[in-house]
């Protein structure tokens, strides 16, 4: 009964996508107002709907419903009940659920919080919105229904994928597509600016808080499938550059820029044709991500299934979405106006030095991601392209932006002195050269690239607390008084520099790791000791350990000093999954402070002896702490109450009050 | 500057930017890219010791054998059905590599004709088969229907 309640929904959903599709546009263009008016009532209906089909899936999850086929597919009523609520969307329909859920919320959000927006922007924007969300309603509906039934309901479920039982599952895809779908809003408003065929630098003030709260939760879900990825896999590495991890990459670089770019329009009302186009390319390539990952072009972890019709169908709404955004955009760009001048060496100008840069390397990855497949198609030769081709294309072309990153925030608008900048960068930069020479004293047979590495991240998070001590006037006044400034600052302010500081500690901890970071691998009978770093474990032996639905095969070991001093105990295991008769390796983790210990253990052998991999990970926790740090930028950002007021006034008009004012 | 030269140096800074890139990636696409063979491609095709490759098949029953003090000097065989290929690795294997399974090993052969892995990669759960392998298998006929169907019906009870 709940799974047809919940198709259903999803039917009438789908009905009322396709009218909140038509009627704004329709009325938009006769000039009634009345029909315009109904795209907010409709999109909050949709999303009820939506909810109603996405919550009735999850109550099937919940109560171990095995009579329904992907709830059968993929659940277990051993599970504990977190990954029982996971695992709707720890499968292909579940996904897609998820997916239509979270596009159905943003719909409803403009609709609810668009208040200030000018009524045909927001009618039309919706109506855009509606496309997208009657495209996916009618893929879940055809191709991926799951609510369907079984005939003779078996008494247990086959299990989920023992990989993906992790509390990781429970947070990294819903942030992954908050961010992947939130930039919908900003294509929605995209292409309702281009069918006006006019736009104001107010459509950015508009479009921003969407895409800084996608970016955030996109950043957060990068992050998190990282560090998920790290522990869960039990290699140790925290970044692969595996398709699927470029496809949320390549989003997250032109959702970046678009960021950026936005910035230029709202304030100097240059830039306009530029951004829009970034706000097609950013949720075209959330499109192509979801292309690659649920259309089985890829076998991989993500890959749930493979089935060429659903391939073939998102591959139509891909085809359709991003060729008529993009022809759209051929025919209507040329109608929008050039906005302000500006000189190379200002704000604008560092802007679209980033601007360049960050479409640059997202090229590179998206060729390294695509030309494999393309490849494949064309002359049937299979090849792979791995982390060397990233490292030497991706890297030397993010040296350059990261370089520059603290010098953009010090240079003023239209015409900026780049001296003054360096200047002021001056002791950011003496830090940075201290850093460097440090890291070639200390350092004994690393890569020479590391140092600078380090110096590069060094100068990038004094370069983000110069800018605020330079706002501040700190040092330069007295410490009440510069407080008072850093109260009174913009909050956006605070979260460019929040968000610049942590690209510098994420940096840091991936120069750090990948350069100083040790392995070691053996074969230990109990008893013995191997040293890593400056610590010592022993092996004290195995034993037996069961879950709820899985057995544990752990090893206990005793971490030291190498001095001596006891510093715990750590404990891996090989789990085993009777309901899909599949092990996984689940590493053990001694974090000190930012440094982390990583152990993990194979089958034991029939000696006794037991096969381990041992890595010490120094500073390895920066890189997701910077993340941590960028999103809480992005937070401080979206704070701001310049982007709550309503429109804003001509700037002018708001300069002169100012002085007014002073 | 007028309007239109500081467009131009915009656009002329754009292609700059875009010409270093289109170096860097062809210049690494030389050096980086991997090609995938089967065993029988290696036998066929004479490839050059050192050069670095993909080798997919299946673990061949009954050629693993470990050796060394510490047992992580692994040996085995990938198969492609025709042809087979010798296999020396040195550390612990992924999580589901088992003989008879499928799996995908990177590295370079020796001057001897074995091929040294630096790379296991095993499959992620028991329906899953590396495209790569599955398309060798298909290839060399070998390819039984029993995995195209375990791939594409995982239906079928929990008990096996």
């Amino acid at each position: 009964m709940i799974a047809e309640l919940g198709h259903y929904a999803l039917m009438l959903a789908l009905g009322l996508a396709l009218m909140q599709g038509v009627m704004p546009i329709l009325g938009t263009r006769n000039n009634d107002a009345a029909l315009a008016s109904m795209a907010a009532p409709t999109a909050v209906a949709q999303f009820t709907f939506v909810a109603i089909a996405f919550g009735a899936l999850a109550v099937c999850y919940v109560t171990s419903d095995f009579s329904v086929l992907n709830v059968y597919e993929n659940s277990n009523s051993t599970m504990p009940l977190i990954y029982r609520l996971a695992s709707v969307w720890g499968n292909h329909e579940g996904s897609m659920m998820l997916w239509v859920f979270i596009l159905a919320l943003f719909g409803a959000l403009v609709a609810g919080f668009g208040g200030n927006l000018p009524p045909a922007l927001k009618a039309n924007a919706l109506a855009v919105q509606a496309w997208i969300a009657a495209a996916f309603q009618l893929f879940i509906l055809t191709t991926s229904n799951p609510f369907l039934r079984l005939a003779d309901a078996p008494f247990e479920g086959q299990d989920l994928n023992p990989i993906l039982q992790d509390p990781g599952l429970a947070f990294h895809p819903p942030f992954l597509y908050l961010g992947y779908v939130g930039f919908s809003i900003a294509f929605s408003f995209a292409i309702a600016a281009l069918l006006e065929g006019h736009i104001e630098a107010a459509w950015a003030r508009f479009v921003r808080p969407w895409v800084l709260a996608a970016w955030m939760c996109l950043t957060l879900g990068i992050a998190g499938g990282s560090y998920w990825a790290y522990y869960e896999l039990g290699w140790g590495g925290f970044w692969f550059w595996d398709p699927v991890e470029n496809a949320s990459l390549m989003p997250w670089l032109a959702g970046t820029a678009l960021l950026h770019s936005a910035v230029v329009m709202e304030k100097r009302g240059a830039l306009k044709i530029w951004t829009i186009l970034l706000a097609i390319l950013a949720f075209s390539l959330s499109l192509i991500g979801t292309f690659l990952v649920r259309s089985g072009v890829l076998t991989s972890v993500h890959a749930f299934a493979n089935d060429p019709t659903r391939g073939i169908f998102i591959l139509a709404i891909l085809v359709a979405f991003i060729g008529g955004a993009l022809a759209l955009f051929a025919w209507r760009a040329p109608l929008l106006k050039q906005g302000g001048l500006f000189a190379p060496i200002s704000r604008e100008g560092a802007l679209v030095f980033n601007n360049l840069f960050l479409t640059t390397a997202c090229a590179t990855v998206f060729v390294g991601t695509l030309y494999p497949l393309a490849l494949e198609a064309l002359t049937g030769d299979k090849i792979s392209v791995g982390p060397p081709f990233f490292n030497l294309t991706f890297g030397p072309l993010f040296v350059p932006l990261l370089l520059a990153m603290p010098f953009g925030p010090l240079l003023g608008w239209k015409r900026g002195d780049l001296l003054a900048a360096a200047q002021r960068l001056l002791a950011a930069a003496a830090l940075a050269a201290v850093a460097i020479a440090a890291g070639f004293a200390l350092q004994h047979g690393g890569p020479v690239l590391a140092p600078f590495g380090v110096g590069l991240a060094i100068f990038i998070m004094a370069g983000a607390l110069t800018d605020i001590a330079e706002r501040t006037m700190f040092l330069r006044m007295p410490l009440g008084a510069a407080f008072l400034r850093a109260r009174g600052l913009p909050r956006s302010a605070w979260g460019t520099a929040f968000a610049h500081f942590g690209i510098g500690v994420t940096l840091m901890g991936i120069v750090v790791v990948t350069a100083w970071g040790s392995e070691r691998i053996a074969s230990l009978k109990p008893g013995e000791t191997i040293d890593i770093a400056h610590f010592r474990l022993t092996f004290d032996g195995i034993f037996d350990r069961l879950g709820p639905n899985y057995r544990d095969i752990v090893g206990h070991f005793t971490v030291r000093r190498a001095s001596g001093e006891l510093l715990g105990a750590m404990e891996p295991s090989r789990r085993t999954f009777p309901a899909r008769n599949m092990a996984t390796t689940e590493a053990a983790l001694m974090t000190r402070r930012v440094n982390q210990l990583y152990l993990s253990i194979g089958d034991p052998n029939p000696d006794g002896s037991i096969p381990v991999r041992l890595y010490f990970k120094p500073q390895v926790l920066m890189i997701w702490l910077g993340a941590l740090i960028m999103f809480v930028g992005g937070a401080l950002s979206l704070s701001d109450r310049r982007l709550r007021i309503g429109a804003p006034r001509p700037a002018r008009a708001s300069a002169a009050l100012q002085m007014a004012a002073e | 500057m007028t309007r239109k030269r500081r467009r131009l140096s915009l656009i002329g800074g754009g292609l700059a930017v875009l010409a270093v890139a289109t170096a860097l990636m062809l210049s690494a696409f030389r050096d980086s890219v991997v090609f995938f063979n089967s065993p029988s491609d290696v036998a066929e095709k004479h490839i050059a010791p050192g050069t670095r490759i993909r080798i997919g098949g299946l673990v061949k029953a009954g050629s693993f054998s470990h050796a060394g003090d510490d047992n992580l000097k692994i040996r085995f065989d990938i198969t492609d059905g025709s042809r087979e290929i010798a296999i020396a690795y040195y550390g612990v294997l992924p999580d589901l590599f088992r003989e008879g399974q499928s799996v995908v090993a990177e590295g370079a052969l020796d001057g001897s004709g074995v091929f040294n892995a630096d790379i296991i990669l095993a499959k992620h759960d028991e329906t899953y088969m590396p495209k790569e392998v599955a398309d060798a298998l298909k290839k060399s006929g070998r390819w039984k229907d029993d995995y195209a169907q375990r791939a594409a019906m995982p239906v079928g009870g929990n008990t096996k």
